[in-house]
């Protein structure tokens, strides 16, 4: 599955408080924390993004909290995936099992421009940004990764296994 | 045997393998998984969800219900409530509700829940303020703590660390606080993204346990994985005064590899405000110049022990607050609470015209209790200084040490201790 959408810049050191401002942090309801995604970095972020649309920013993305919410907001919101300079630890590993995928790629975070529409292949890693034609290249995401965010997270990913498995279990004895 | 660090020492202990090497990943079994009113309702859910039945442990995972509670709105009292008939369901030992609830980071070791040698992992990013213990504390999302919750173990990455050696005699009114935001400001927020940063140096032996667990906690402000302290004489009381068990002590030995080392000579660092908004943006008290203040903080897992309430104490006593700054006091634990009103703190702070809180995170992360309108500032003890944090995306924090807070909140801007009418009667703060 390949990524295609409009770009949103922003800059270094995002963090979680203005992924998703703690004044929001007594819902963990998906659709409501989308509501508010971004809106101390730009205010009219969730009127103006589209399904699909990519954020691409600079240095230490997701920085601060450990709060899931934050990947969940941006998801929600309806960004199909962020391409930043590097991201923070923690969202690192939240963004994977809430199955948001990211791109780690200086070149593309600094050339990449606003409003330019790029297509990302996770098998490959090759950003294509079609606006400026050029190419960048980001670590591929592996299959199994790839299928885990296909689910839509590691937990969607789990049942979905055991939920095979137990069917193959209930065939094998029939 | 190859020469490892305390935090390779630790995981690999917990990995049930001889050695680690930084890059590497493992599977580890974990002492400890701990989650908040914030991060374990998502948890709880996805325990569920991966089909959990039981906790591996009751006694080892911990639930505190510590960022909007006392409830803050019905929402937050929802979360909580789910997080009580979880804590019956699973019989878990260590749910601190209302009444025993302190602020996480704080509570845990005071309770004796951490001890050195151990690997705890978090649902909240100040996970790291256990490193103080000489432990290997992290934080984590929810989804890898629920599942944590089922299995008991998690899976890591083995980080590189970078060495901080502190040498020379602090300056007066310097504390744990100053040292960490000086050493944010020179690595920067990301400058130990991935990688444990290891504390040590002659000067630290002088520095408590309060400054060390204010150091550690903010180790993942410079992007950090964890914070840690090498266990010393200081560190075995502090065991032994919370604690029947001794934990396992680990040192990291001298041929360790570490991606870098830095020095920091005492002689040179001055009390350290962290400007708007990043806690990178450190400057000596000298540089400040004139930033008026609206509110002070004192409080939080970075400053709220009995020990900075003391010293703020010691700077507010025989003052009163700035007409137009609002003072807040939080000590973060209900003994911390007590003792600090036994100690006659509380007269002093509300002699001064401060108010105190019961224990919470509360403005800390702009949940309530001192939240900031649109183009107020504070200066506040607390551990982030982001966008919008403690309030109005407009409003402004500063990060320091309880000294410059108390201080700041009588000269009605930012200060150092020294700018206090009649200072010269006060001793510096001891070592």
């Amino acid at each position: 599955m390949k990524y295609l959408g409009r770009v949103w810049k922003f800059g270094d050191h995002i963090d979680t408080d203005v992924i998703i401002p703690a004044r929001y942090l007594s819902s963990s309801d998906p659709k409501e924390l989308g509501r508010h995604c971004l809106e101390d970095a730009d205010p009219d972020f969730v009127k103006k993004v589209n399904k699909g649309d990519i954020i691409v920013a600079g240095r230490n993305f997701g920085s601060g909290s450990s709060r899931e919410h934050a990947p969940i907001a941006i998801k929600a919101a309806g960004v199909s995936c962020v391409i930043a300079e590097s991201f923070a630890r923690i969202f690192y590993r939240n963004a994977i099992n809430m199955g948001l995928p990211i791109f780690e790629s200086v070149e593309a975070a600094k050339k990449i421009k606003e409003g330019d529409l790029v297509a990302i292949d996770p098998e490959t890693g090759v950003i294509e940004d079609q606006s400026l034609k050029k190419h960048f290249q980001a670590e591929p995401i592996p299959p199994f990764m790839q299928e885990l965010i296909k689910d839509g997270g590691l937990i969607a990913h789990i049942k979905k296994v055991q939920g095979k498995r137990l069917r193959e279990k209930a065939k094998r004895k029939k | 045997m190859m020469s490892q660090t305390i935090t390779e020492k630790i995981l690999a202990a917990h990995a049930g393998l001889k050695k680690v090497r930084p890059g590497q990943l493992i599977e580890t079994r974990i002492d400890l998984a701990l989650a908040n009113d914030i991060t374990a309702p998502i948890a709880m859910e996805v325990f569920y969800l991966a089909g959990g039945k039981k906790v591996f442990d009751p006694k080892k995972v911990v639930l505190v219900p510590d960022h909007f509670v006392p409830n803050k709105d019905i929402a937050a009292a929802e979360q909580c409530r789910k997080m009580r008939l979880f804590s019956q369901e699973q019989n878990l030992l260590h749910f601190f509700d209302l009444g025993e609830m302190g602020v996480e980071h704080a509570l845990l070791p005071e309770k004796g829940l951490v001890l050195p040698g151990d690997l705890v992992i978090g649902a909240d990013s100040h996970t790291c303020t256990y490193g103080a213990l000489g432990a290997f504390a992290s934080g984590m999302g929810s989804t890898d703590l629920g599942t944590a919750m089922i299995t008991g173990r998690t899976w890591l990455k083995v980080p590189e660390s970078i060495k901080l050696v502190y040498q020379g005699k602090p300056k007066p009114w310097v504390s744990g606080k100053d040292l960490i935001l000086y050493t944010i400001g020179d690595l920067g927020v990301d400058g130990a993204r991935y990688q444990a940063m290891e504390f040590t140096g002659p000067s630290l032996a002088a520095f408590s346990m309060a400054d060390r667990f204010t150091m550690a906690n903010m180790a993942v402000e410079a992007g950090a994985k964890n914070g840690i302290f090498i266990p010393d004489d200081k560190t075995l009381i502090y065991v032994r005064e919370h604690s029947k068990k001794k934990g396992k002590i680990y040192c990291s030995d001298s041929g360790a590899e570490y991606r870098e080392i830095r020095h920091y000579n005492l002689g040179e660092i001055e009390p350290q405000v962290a400007f708007p908004h990043l806690p990178e943006n450190a400057r000596p008290i000298s540089k400040v110049g004139k930033v008026s203040i609206d509110q002070a903080v004192i409080g939080s897992c970075t400053n709220g022990r009995l020990e900075d309430l003391r010293i703020a104490a010691k700077v507010l006593k025989g003052h009163k607050v700035a007409k137009g700054v609002r003072l807040i006091i939080i000590p973060a634990t209900p003994w911390i609470y007590r003792q600090a009103m036994v100690e006659g703190l509380f007269d002093i702070f509300l002699e001064a015209g401060g108010v105190i809180s019961t224990p919470t995170c509360g403005p800390c992360l702009g949940g309530y209790m001192g939240i900031l309108a649109k183009g107020e500032r504070a200066i506040a003890t607390t551990n982030r200084n982001f966008v919008g944090r403690m309030g109005h995306p407009e409003s402004e924090v500063y990060l320091a040490s309880p000294a410059i807070t108390a201080a700041s909140a009588v000269l009605g801007s930012i200060g150092p201790v020294e700018a206090l009418p009649g200072f010269k009667k006060m001793k510096g703060c001891k070592k």
